[in-house]
């Protein structure tokens, strides 16, 4: 029985479930009487539906009903949002089913439920339906002159924001980065079942089954109890299953109508333009420095695009405000309109476009001063967060650079572009650093003593992969002395206590902090009852004479002790319950939480055929005290290879005459394969933040990738001379 | 991008097609060449009726159903789609069981699996043969189930990732999983394990970079490619039979 420690390199508790294929996900409960809901989708961009025909549909062998706008159950929270409100994006959430206006492509239109998968697919083919068409805008380059700053938006600005005009040397250049789509492996699925009209089960792909909740109970009009998301398999997210989408609402929809369990999962075609994406960017950035590579000032104009019923803003110029310190700044963001569905966050949500703009810029301003590009971001370390003046809560960048430069031999770089050379292949190496949010919100726990002296502890958290049921797990084995067999922990499902959406980067923290906290608080009280039983071998004695070895709680004399389940006896206890809220205090606004990384790429460009390969990647990471080494670093692989696809091959591609998607599949769609990626090496700085949660970890699921593609669009400028400006850096780029 | 071994189809979850049986299922595409599968010239199909109406829970739920369903059914069954729709017999052996099933001939081995046995280990990625998430072993080789109709594999044996372990005991290849943490989401997973164990069984593990070739149908979007080489070279050097 090996003590188990914060950190340690423990395999996933769920990962016997995952790699037997026990583990189901939300389109595999099979349900009795489940029927498969297809949806029809929009085959034009803007305009109106001006007929729909069902009947072919509704007559083929096995459909149980076809639904759509003219026949939809009503939802009665569509009506009642206004501006949305309450939502975390301004604006009028996309109602399903709702009128005959098509706002995007792919929208879906009708949902034909079958009793089998196959009819519903064929009735779904047999749907027809007229459209009036509008003229309709979907490319962001196109419509720049149209942009507006977004409600939730302010400029930032800061000295003088027109300084890096006059400083000696100055970079300018306008980068573009095109839309990524998440496409995690599991399309967007629910299984949903009525229980009566007054109560939904969702079995659900979410990242936040609290939210989940609260959006169905919302728009279906239902007490919160009544509604019950049930999440505990996600077959990845990054974003894109952070809000209510129309395969949940389509679920619960075509189940309210046939009365039996449905189950919809969107087909790999579907998700590209229906449940969030990363938006593309344009970007005018200016730089300006004295000889001596002191920034001076810096502007920064990003311009993004949104739907037209939905303001959707990124973080594209954060990464821009705090990563260095430059006394001058102009920045501003804005939003074009388009006939698209709106995007949503996707891994790094700004901070990723932002900062292959920013690190871009760097490595061009370093050529221009002929000086290291890591040379250059170590003279402008920023000493506190110039964005606000607050002290970093922890801050160990120059350590990453150090530690990462050193792994990676940057000192093997010869300085002159197209310098190197094996072969064909012309080899270039690059760097830039990232700067990511160390948030924390409110988050509860429960944990629960058994009567064996095990323990069972519940948050209603999802874990969509990075580990956090494994991590949890293990926090709470650490700080109650138990083995990990010891302690069952149960996720993913929203009638368990409050969790916020596993996203941004801060489940660790929030969640993380209320295990640690209610474990604190369950060892508080053991000890109380220890003391407070005439009888018990404690009786009366003093906490300052008390210590826990293990589940055991010692007088230090060594004279006495007390399992936790004997105190349970002592006091005829079956079990014993202590649930928490935790959330931080007040010393977290005094500071600025941030997670920090320097990202070395080795790439090898074919010399005749432009193609890029990454050869080697360190990436050395400042994401405070890491809970489990062998998960985290995980976690850092998906951003590297993110970053691969995001640097080289992915890119949503529309044809504007029309509107709509045309690589809208996983063979036309690249994504990084196994051969794309070379060994990564991670870096752990693995030292504490002392403010933001009661381990000492910032948030890692992000950080990673945040100026990745820079590192990779700068190594190759450094092997071919030429800097690729718009992602993603192709061959045809390099001929 | 280079290396890709992904065989790019358009094919549609509903387009009626058959395809071949090779080692590389290669979908045909729409209105052309439409190859028989072997074993159906073999074989009796003369038993097909039409059956669907007893056989389809499509009764029971009429019985249940509110009214707009009812209309839906009440509009009739057109006969000619309904041509489509009948039953074919087969058996073929699924985990070590042998299963006698009648089903749609448009039905992939994917759907059957997850949909009709419950078998929901094998997943779905794409339908279109493009991800490799629907990976298992027909008569010991890895094929795409989402590519093959059920009706191809009569008298084959099917093993998914259910079938993998013996007893209580994890494959080794499940085993190296965990232990190298090769998975996040763990979607792609029964896919990979199947996939991994074939490229051992093939005599494509011989180096890291043998491994990285074929295991890239295989797409694993949280990124574990690091982590699943690591598991596969070890089962391979471990020796040990897969
Ligand atoms: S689901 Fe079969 S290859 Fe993707
Ligand atoms: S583990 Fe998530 S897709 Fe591979």
């Amino acid at each position: 029985m090996r003590k188990v420690v914060m950190g340690d390199r423990l395999d996933r508790v769920e990962g016997q479930l995952k790699v037997t294929g026990v583990a189901r996900y939300a389109a595999e409960y099979n349900l009795p009487g489940v029927a498969h809901g297809v949806l029809v989708t929009s085959s034009i961009p803007r305009g109106r539906i001006s007929k729909i025909d069902t009947k072919a549909a509704e007559r083929a062998p096995g459909v149980l009903a076809v639904v759509t706008h003219e026949n939809a159950p009503e939802v009665p929270g569509y009506e009642a949002s206004v501006n949305n409100e309450g939502s975390r994006v301004y604006g009028q959430e996309f109602r399903l089913f709702y009128d005959d206006k098509i706002l995007h492509n792919f929208q879906p239109v009708a949902l034909v439920v079958a009793d089998t998968y196959e009819r519903a697919v064929h009735g779904a083919f047999l749907v027809s339906i007229g459209y009036e068409k509008e003229l309709h805008n979907t490319s962001l380059r196109d419509n720049l002159d149209d942009a507006f700053t977004p409600a939730d938006q302010k400029d930032h600005k800061r000295g003088r924001p027109d300084a890096y005009k006059e400083a000696p040397v100055l970079v300018e250049q306008e980068y573009h980065t095109p839309i990524q789509v998440h496409n995690p492996m599991e399309t967007h699925s629910t299984t949903a079942l009525w229980e009566g009209d007054k109560k939904v089960k969702v079995y659900n792909k979410t990242q936040a089954t609290k939210i989940s909740q609260k959006e169905i109970s919302k728009a279906f009009d239902l007490e919160k109890e009544n509604v019950e998301a049930h999440s505990p398999f996600v077959g990845g997210a990054f974003g894109s299953s952070s809000r209510l989408w129309p395969q949940e609402m389509a679920a619960i929809m075509g189940a309210k109508v046939t009365g039996r369990p449905v189950k919809v999962m969107l087909m790999r075609d579907q998700v590209f333009n229906m449940v969030g994406y990363r938006p593309a960017s344009v970007q005018y950035f200016s730089v300006g420095a004295t000889a001596e590579g002191k920034l001076l000032g810096i502007a920064h104009h990003a311009r993004g695009f949104t739907s037209r019923y939905e303001q959707f803003t990124e973080r594209l110029l954060d990464p821009t405000k705090s990563m260095y310190s430059c006394p001058n700044m102009d920045t501003s963001y804005k939003l074009v309109s388009l006939d698209m569905s709106t995007p949503c966050w996707t891994r790094g949500p700004g901070e990723t476009s932002g900062s292959f703009a920013l690190e871009s810029a760097m490595d061009e301003l370093a050529y221009a001063l002929k000086m290291d590009p890591l040379e250059l971001r170590k003279i402008n370390y920023a000493e506190k967060d110039p964005e606000n003046d607050k002290p970093w809560s922890s801050n160990y960048l120059l350590q990453c650079y150090e530690r990462g430069a050193e792994r990676f031999g940057w000192s093997r770089r010869n300085p002159e572009p197209r310098s190197m050379r094996e072969g064909e292949w012309l080899v270039g190496l690059g760097m830039a650093s990232g700067i990511y949010k160390a948030a924390r919100d409110r988050a509860e726990a429960r944990v629960k003593l058994l009567a064996d002296g095990s323990v069972l502890l519940r948050s209603a958290v999802a874990d969509v992969g990075p580990g956090s049921a494994t991590i949890f797990t293990q926090i709470a084995a650490d700080r109650l002395g138990l083995p990990m067999e010891k302690v069952r922990f149960e996720w993913g499902n929203s009638v368990f206590p409050y969790a916020p959406g596993q996203f941004g980067s801060h489940t660790t923290a929030s969640v993380g902090s209320a295990v640690y906290e209610v474990c604190t608080d369950l060892k508080q009280r053991l000890q109380e009852l220890a003391v407070n039983q005439p009888g018990s071998p404690l009786y009366g004695a003093q906490a300052a004479d008390l210590f826990f070895e293990g589940n055991t709680l010692k007088t230090k004399t060594g004279n006495a002790s007390l399992r936790y389940a004997d105190v349970l006896e002592l006091h005829a206890l079956k079990e014993l319950e202590v649930s928490r809220e935790s959330r931080g205090g007040p010393e977290l606004d005094e500071f600025s939480s941030k997670s920090f990384c320097a990202n070395f790429v080795e790439v090898r460009v074919h010399a005749a055929t432009g193609e890029v390969r990454v050869a080697k990647v360190v990436s050395a990471v400042d994401a405070g005290k890491i809970m489990n080494h062998k998960t985290a670093e995980s976690q850092v692989y998906g951003s590297v290879v993110w970053g691969i696809g995001i640097a080289l091959m992915e890119e949503g591609i529309i044809d504007h005459r029309f509107g709509r998607h045309l690589n809208n599949d996983l063979a036309d769609y690249h994504v990084p394969i196994n051969a794309d990626v070379p060994d990564i090496d991670v870096i752990f700085t693995d030292l504490e933040d002392p403010i933001v949660d009661p381990m000492g970890a910032k948030g890692i699921g992000e950080i990673p990738l945040i100026g990745f593609t820079a590192a990779i669009a700068n190594a190759v400028y450094h092997a071919t001379g030429k800097r690729i400006t718009k992602l993603p850096i192709t061959p045809d780029k390099l001929l | 991008m280079a290396n890709r071994k992904i065989v790019a189809t358009k094919l549609r979850a509903n387009d009626l097609i058959l395809c071949s049986s090779n080692e590389n299922l290669m979908a045909k595409e729409e209105n052309s060449g439409k190859i028989l599968p072997e074993s159906r010239t073999d074989k009796k199909y003369n038993e097909a009726r039409r059956t669907f109406l007893k056989q389809s829970s499509l009764l029971t739920a009429l019985a249940l159903a509110p009214p707009a369903v009812v209309k839906a059914a009440e509009a009739g069954l057109d006969e000619k789609v309904a041509d489509q729709f009948e039953k074919v017999p087969l058996s073929l052996e699924i985990n070590g069981e042998l299963k006698k099933l009648s089903v749609e001939p448009r039905t992939t081995l994917l759907d059957l699996l997850r949909e009709q046995l419950d078998l929901t280990g094998t997943k779905k990625g794409c339908d279109y043969g493009q991800c490799g998430a629907c990976t298992v072993h027909a008569d010991g080789q890895r094929i795409n189930s989402c590519l093959s109709l059920t009706v191809m594999q009569e008298g084959k044996k099917i093993t998914t990732i259910e079938g993998l372990a013996t007893g209580d005991e994890l494959h080794p290849m499940q085993a190296a999983f965990i232990e190298y943490d090769g998975f996040q989401c763990g979607y792609c997973t029964p896919g990979q394990i199947m996939s991994g164990v074939a490229c051992i069984r093939e005599g494509h593990a011989n180096s890291e970079s043998e491994i990285r070739e074929y295991m890239s149908g295989n797409i694993c979007r949280c990124g574990a490619y690091p982590n699943i080489i690591k598991a596969i070279t070890a089962v391979k050097k471990g020796g040990k039979k897969v």
